[in-house]
């Protein structure tokens, strides 16, 4: 049950979209979102919606699992789209009853945001499913490098980001194994009123706690015995490089900018 | 009458319908009988694990049934929770579940939750603590601060403390010394023999198992490939083999001698059944 959370979950693979330095995977995301938040007519929406959907394809990636990944935001998407079809002042009137009053521009508002919020969470899923943990925070620590002028602590930050993605399927499991053993023993966590499933939760956030401290213990340990001193002169196992298909993927990016905003210009 | 412990055709896949689908047990019969001691062997990742958490309902069979004294064991919470009492599940590492602020809080987790009242409950913390070899005076302190192997100890107790009809633990010895290993195989094998309950013990060690189960179940890849007394399993030395699992050292020696030429009976898993064997050999030899 635990296991089954999609979230941010890596799903290997050798497509395009797979093979693509991670660096222009992010930039390539920002983009999306800037074009996303940029676009305005029908016409700029189903441009980048093309986009999405092409990337999808290519990745391989199955609609099945991006739908579910949607999932946990379907609340979110709902409320958005009804306080939008409620609070827009429009010009015309489609329903009017007691104190609600429905327009045309509500309803086109209310399908834009609802879209907008689901293309978002499914272009940045599609980075996260095609991306492994690892790849993307070495992306993002070469990314920010020179961040490290200004003595921000890349390296720090994108090794404890990496450590802790790497500990969430670590720490899920655990649960999931204390949990069981605790129900073994007759506890019951999904009954009873507020302060009983409080109470219940004790024995498993105890041993969670002693058994995550003692990782990290465990793992410090580790990283010290193999000489591990912050990222002063450490080398990487894989270089990142750039190739002919991250700039193509970069340039097209761009162009996509540039039509978005062209579109913006003539209203469309 | 109804089998203590029946499963049928039991199948588990794991993920199904996603990338990560995995199937750790396919087609899966097994029958567990009052006061047997069945050891179930198997190379890690054979679905042993899998298996034994069907057994008080913390998984839910992908097809198939379990059934405890004939009746499915997923019917209602109240069955579910009543199942959980009677077969007693000893999880790998069972110390890292330990909570409570003092070893007897811990012990009476279990019997606590089964809404037993106070003077039962001491009195089965007592009784569980003994037939775990846990010292009275340990009971007040705080399970954090016992060493490795009574950490161990008064994890089984909390288990055991609910007086289950089978008690089944998985790997109880993982990762103990020689000597706490010992301790807790005579432990488990005393309280088998006091209360004629059923146990279901879960390794792959093959030495350890051979000496006292009653019954062996062998799995691999999500089968159970054989099944029976131990002796009969391990004629099949070299099936063993092939799938993983290191025989008894005396069971290997017999089968290299036999190998060899010298007609020792096959089957042999024990130090006592080879000395008599060659023994017999020996006196045969000085016969004719």
């Amino acid at each position: 049950m635990l296991k089954d959370i999609t979230l941010g979950q890596y799903f290997p693979g050798d497509t395009l979209v797979h093979r693509l330095d991670p660096r222009t995977k992010l930039v390539m995301t920002i983009l999306y979102i800037v074009v996303l938040f940029l676009a305005k007519g029908p016409i700029s929406y189903l441009a980048v919606f093309l986009f999405l959907a092409i990337s999808i394809g290519v990745s391989r990636i199955r609609l099945k699992t991006i739908l579910s990944g949607l999932k946990p935001i379907l609340i979110l998407i709902l409320i958005t789209a009804i306080l939008n079809l409620l609070y827009n002042r429009g010009e015309t009137v489609l329903l009017r009853f007691w104190r609600i009053t429905i327009t045309l521009e509500g309803v086109f508002t209310a399908l834009t945001m609802a879209l907008r919020i689901v293309m978002l969470i499914a272009g940045t899923l599609l980075l996260t499913y095609t991306t492994s943990p690892l790849q993307l925070t070495d992306g993002l620590e070469q990314l920010l490098n020179p961040l490290k002028k200004i003595h921000v602590p890349v390296h720090e930050l994108s090794m404890m980001m990496s450590i802790a993605l790497r500990f969430i399927p670590t720490l899920i499991e655990e649960t999931d194994k204390i949990m069981n053993a605790q129900k073994a023993r007759g506890a019951e966590f999904d009954t009873g009123n507020l302060i009983q499933k409080a109470k219940a939760m004790l024995p498993l956030l105890v041993p969670l706690f002693i058994s995550a401290f003692r990782r990290a213990d465990e793992l410090a340990t580790a990283m010290e015995s193999r000489c591990y001193h912050g990222g002063e002169g450490r080398t990487k196992l894989k270089v990142l490089t750039m190739e002919r298909r991250d700039w193509i993927t970069l340039i097209v990016g761009l162009l996509m900018l540039a039509l978005v905003i062209a579109l913006r210009r003539l209203g469309l | 009458m109804a089998p203590l412990l029946e499963i049928r055709k039991l199948t588990h896949i794991y993920s199904q319908g996603t990338p990560f689908e995995h199937v750790a047990l396919k087609d899966v019969d097994f029958v567990a009988e009052k006061g047997e001691f069945i050891g179930i062997i198997g190379h890690t990742g054979s679905g042993k694990s899998t298996f034994v958490q069907h057994l008080n309902a913390l998984l839910k069979p992908t097809s198939g049934t379990v059934l405890l004294d004939g009746e499915a064991v997923f019917s209602s919470p109240q069955r579910i929770r009543q199942v959980r009492s009677r077969v007693g599940l000893v999880f790998q590492y069972p110390e890292y579940q330990l909570f409570e602020e003092t070893v007897r809080a811990d012990i009476a987790y279990g019997p606590k939750n089964m809404k037993l009242d106070k003077e039962e409950i001491e009195q089965r913390v007592l009784e569980a603590a003994d037939f775990v070899g846990l010292d009275p005076e340990l009971l007040d302190k705080s399970p954090f601060d016992l060493s490795g192997g009574q950490k161990r100890r008064a994890a089984i107790a909390g288990v055991i403390a609910m007086r289950p009809d089978i008690l089944v633990l998985d790997e109880p010895t993982a990762g103990l010394d020689p000597r706490g290993r010992e301790e807790i195989i005579a432990n488990i094998r005393r309280y088998h023999a006091r209360v004629n309950g059923t146990v279901i013990y879960i390794t792959h060690s093959m030495e350890d198992i051979a000496r006292f189960a009653s019954r062996l179940a062998v799995f691999c890849e999500g089968r159970i490939v054989m099944d029976g007394v131990p002796g009969e399993i391990f004629r099949h030395v070299e099936e063993l083999e092939r799938i993983g699992l290191t025989v008894p050292g005396i069971t290997k020696v017999m089968a290299l001698l036999r190998a060899r030429g010298l007609p020792v009976p096959e089957g042999i898993y024990t130090i006592h059944q080879a000395m008599d064997a060659l023994l017999g050999l020996k006196g045969g030899g000085e016969n004719a």
